[in-house]
């Protein structure tokens, strides 16, 4: 009888505390989640705007997406989500997230963002498991060697040149590093000839 | 070193435990697995310190606040308890207010949970002694982690990138981007500093160092007790 009330005793203690820590995780996320989720779309702003200047569009740009799928180009079997800047319902350009999916450790989030006419307003990584000190000079905190995509296009330069150096391509690679400039710059590629095939229905 | 208060209670002695004699990285080495992960620069490191040094002083309290409460064949499912609620509480918070700091140290955050260090405290000090002593050691024994993981830090910095202080300004706000120094300029990076193995390596270094200095203390200490033989028979 005794374990049995020692048992329904302790379990009563357990459960108090369990509510209390429930209460206090509960109230925190309540009280935190909308600035959560205010700080990331801050963020995500913050890239777009690096990307396409806030002068040159008018519209939310937050909210004027749709998503599309294509595993071979974009690089994931999942829809991946295009933001579109319009101005004056005028097409601007787009900012497509593609994947590079053969990174050295995984997939490589990117925004690749391409003007009206197919050229491309610039590039950033957004999520990467690259090698630190090696692999990871693709994040802009690192080497200015993302920025080197920016107004490039799909004949400039020409195919040969969507390459790193090493392959006979014009992109630089780093010291002891190739395989994640590499994926970066097919993806890139991909990217924009995804563009080109679709650009109309992209903006619909 | 002897300033015991009424109470019995030496707050010099949990101070000295927690920052050297008894130092969790050093001497006790729990809770490697983010000392080695998060220490790859000054500012890594000290976010992470100081959210250890946080959960570790809340949850002593709280341990100890409940000690006399809480059935000892259910204490350390209770203490797993407050920790985790702890921890996640930390982890919201700085996820809306140190956003960028906690997009770098994300992913470390809940990694205190696991942090047998916490847990060791609540079940060696905490479960044992009043509130107060408990938030001394809780508060000591993080600034001591803190201070390896931010000398660690420093060390696999300077000699992986060159630099120190390095995006201070997410810990600091924009102001503090002037803080980070380039060491070297055009400094290649030692790549083996900011992997894993460097911070082993690293920690070595650091540990072998503070016995080397420990032992000059004894060493000096024994060499006046040799010298003066009043002091030895007042010890004795």
């Amino acid at each position: 009888m005794n374990i049995v009330r020692n048992m329904i005793i302790s379990a009563i203690v357990l459960a108090l505390f369990a509510i209390a820590g429930t209460f206090f995780v509960t109230y925190t996320y309540d009280n935190t989640i909308d600035k959560i989720n205010e700080n990331k779309r801050l963020a995500l702003l913050k890239a777009f705007h690096v990307l396409i200047s806030p002068e040159t569009h008018d519209n939310d740009i937050f909210n004027d997406i749709i998503k599309i799928q294509n595993k071979s180009l974009l690089g994931s079997k999942n829809p991946v989500t295009v933001y579109r800047a319009r101005k004056e319902n005028k097409p601007v350009a787009v900012i497509i997230s593609s994947i590079a999916p053969d990174g050295y450790n995984g997939n490589i989030e990117l925004l690749v963002a391409i003007n009206y006419d197919g050229d491309l307003a610039g590039v950033r990584v957004v999520g990467h498991k690259e090698t630190p000190g090696l692999g990871d000079a693709i994040d802009e905190n690192r080497s200015d060697w993302i920025t080197k995509f920016a107004l490039k296009s799909l004949t400039n330069p020409d195919k040969k040149g969507w390459a790193v150096k090493r392959d006979g391509g014009e992109f630089d690679q780093f010291t002891g590093a190739t395989i994640t400039p590499r994926a970066i710059v097919k993806a890139v590629y991909n990217t924009l000839r995804y563009y080109k095939e679709h650009r109309d229905t992209l903006y619909e | 070193m002897n300033n015991t208060n009424q109470n019995g209670t030496n707050y010099g002695k949990i101070i000295y435990d927690g920052l050297w004699v008894n130092n969790p990285a050093f001497v006790q080495l729990l809770g490697l697995c983010p000392l080695l992960a998060v220490s790859n620069t000054v500012i890594n490191g000290l976010g992470l310190g100081l959210a250890t040094t946080l959960t570790l002083v809340a949850s002593n309290m709280m341990v100890s606040m409940i000690r006399h409460w809480v059935r000892p064949e259910i204490r350390i499912p209770v203490f797993v308890l407050i920790i985790a609620s702890t921890v996640t509480i930390i982890e919201l918070s700085m996820n809306a207010w140190f956003h960028e700091l906690y997009n770098i140290l994300g992913i470390f955050i809940p990694l205190i949970v696991t942090n047998c260090a916490i847990i060791a405290r609540a079940e060696a000090f905490a479960s044992k002694n009043t509130v107060p002593s408990s938030f001394i050691d809780g508060l000591f024994m993080g600034l001591g982690f803190t201070a390896v993981l931010v000398t660690l830090g420093a060390m696999r910095e300077v000699i992986g990138f060159g630099t120190l202080f390095q995006q201070a300004h997410l810990m600091f706000g924009e102001a503090a981007r002037g803080f980070s120094i380039t060491l070297f300029e055009d400094y290649r990076g030692y790549l083996l500093a900011i992997l894993p193995p460097g911070a082993f390596l690293g920690l070595g270094f650091l540990i072998a160092g503070k016995n080397i200095i420990d032992k000059k203390r004894q060493a000096h200490e024994k060499h006046i007790i040799e010298k003066s033989p009043k002091a030895t028979e007042v010890l004795s």
